[in-house]
């Protein structure tokens, strides 16, 4: 942009994702236990975690708002940085207990509603960062319970969600169509807000 | 769409790094108690007002009369402000007049719908967003014991939205002569309403 030859978003981003990841505390965290194996646990623990699937869902809104080459970042990144974050998150014993859900929800469903036109190497970023936290926690909840093959299941499912989400938004060719998808974003971001409230109270 | 330049956005993550180390603990995140009925409660609570139903139905209907971009950009800022009402009172931040702030959105919106009074944009999301801090504020903090909170924001968001998502569909009717003076109709309605709620408010 200026000169500089690495891209300006990723250290602030790195940055921001490190802070997440040290900051000590409980997690308190859960499985779904679904009665068909770890694979089956990981699939319903993410279907079943709003904290998890929103935020997957804004994102992939975003990627698909922003087009194909968005997309196809975000469907093959998130996956692999959720069960990156997960093999750490299994293995390292932080926890984190600060509203991440909230402020997933509150950045990428901003993001959606206004349509920021961000370049894919951003969005890119977003799945990285994004992936690894989650990912990180989900990996310290399964560790004693699924482990890693409902980590897998989890990241399966985080590769079709964003794959059937952001193609079905790609497809969206109407100007009121990606509106809706955008006031969708709002309430994402809506319900971030009132979540931080909620933690911090 | 909107441009932004990226060493802007760089900004923002320094920001909500320190708000990440400067956060406070025990968030107890994925604890499943309440699930269920705190999103049900979230989606009943928005209608369990008459105030802040027509409220939600005059921003639908407005933004319909005042056509694109209204239509979908006063039901965009609504819920956002909202919520950035319920934060301040989920902080302790009070606000005075709550009930009469209320009330006056009726009257206000509701003879804004009567009017069909097309301000600049910007006034009408600034007249909106204002009502919506006294909105979120009053009812955006009411989460019983022991239900979650964010399914109950979901619930209370998704049904805040279906509200105006009614709005919309009825101010649908403006294009037809007779379904602009049904609509002035209905303002004047809420308007009326309002007025109700302000003498209680004032009794």
């Amino acid at each position: 942009m200026n000169g500089n030859k690495f891209y300006p978003g990723i250290f602030p981003g790195l940055a921001f994702g490190i802070a997440v990841l040290c900051s000590p505390s409980s997690a308190d965290a859960h499985l779904v236990t679904t009665g068909m194996g770890p694979v089956y646990d990981g699939i319903g623990h993410f279907l079943l975690t709003p904290e998890d699937l929103v935020p997957v869902l804004a994102l992939a809104i975003y990627a698909g708002l922003r087009g194909a080459d968005s997309g196809r970042r975000a469907m093959f990144l998130l996956p692999l940085a959720w069960f990156i974050g997960g093999l750490a998150g299994s293995v390292v014993n932080v926890t984190v207990s600060i509203p991440i859900a909230a402020i997933s929800f509150l950045i990428l469903g901003g993001l959606v509603a206004a349509d920021f036109c961000l370049p894919a190497a951003v969005v890119t970023g977003l799945a990285i960062v994004l992936g690894g936290v989650h990912g990180f926690l989900n990996g310290a909840a399964l560790k004693e319970s699924a482990g890693m093959i409902g980590l897998m299941g989890i990241m399966l499912m985080v590769f079709v969600v964003v794959t059937v989400v952001s193609a079905f938004v790609i497809s969206l060719k109407r100007p009121w169509e990606r509106i809706v998808a955008r006031v969708a974003g709002s309430w994402i971001a809506a319900v971030g807000l009132l979540m931080i409230g909620w933690a911090v109270r | 769409m909107i441009q932004i330049n990226l060493w802007k956005l760089q900004m923002l993550f320094p920001a909500l790094t320190a708000f990440v180390l400067l956060s406070p603990s025990q968030a107890l995140a994925h604890i499943e108690q309440g699930q269920a009925i705190g999103f049900i409660t979230g989606l009943h609570h928005p209608w369990s007002g008459l105030d802040h139903v027509l409220a939600m139905i005059a921003v639908g209907i407005w933004g319909a009369q005042l056509g694109n971009p209204a239509i979908w950009l006063l039901p965009v800022i609504f819920p956002i402000v909202m919520s950035l009402g319920a934060m301040m009172g989920l902080l302790g931040i009070p606000l005075p007049g709550i009930e009469i702030g209320i009330a006056l959105s009726g009257i206000l919106l509701g003879a804004m719908v009567l009017g069909e009074v097309r301000p600049k944009i910007i006034v009408a999301a600034l007249m909106v967003g204002f009502f919506a801090i006294f909105h979120g504020h009053a009812h955006g903090t009411e989460l019983p014991a022991g239900q979650s909170g964010l399914l109950y924001s979901m619930g209370f968001v998704i049904a805040t939205g279906f509200l105006h998502g009614i709005g919309i569909t009825i101010g649908l009717i403006h294009r037809w002569p007779q379904g602009r003076l049904a609509l002035r109709g209905v303002g004047a309605f809420i308007s009326f309403m309002g007025v109700t709620f302000l003498w209680r408010a004032l009794a």
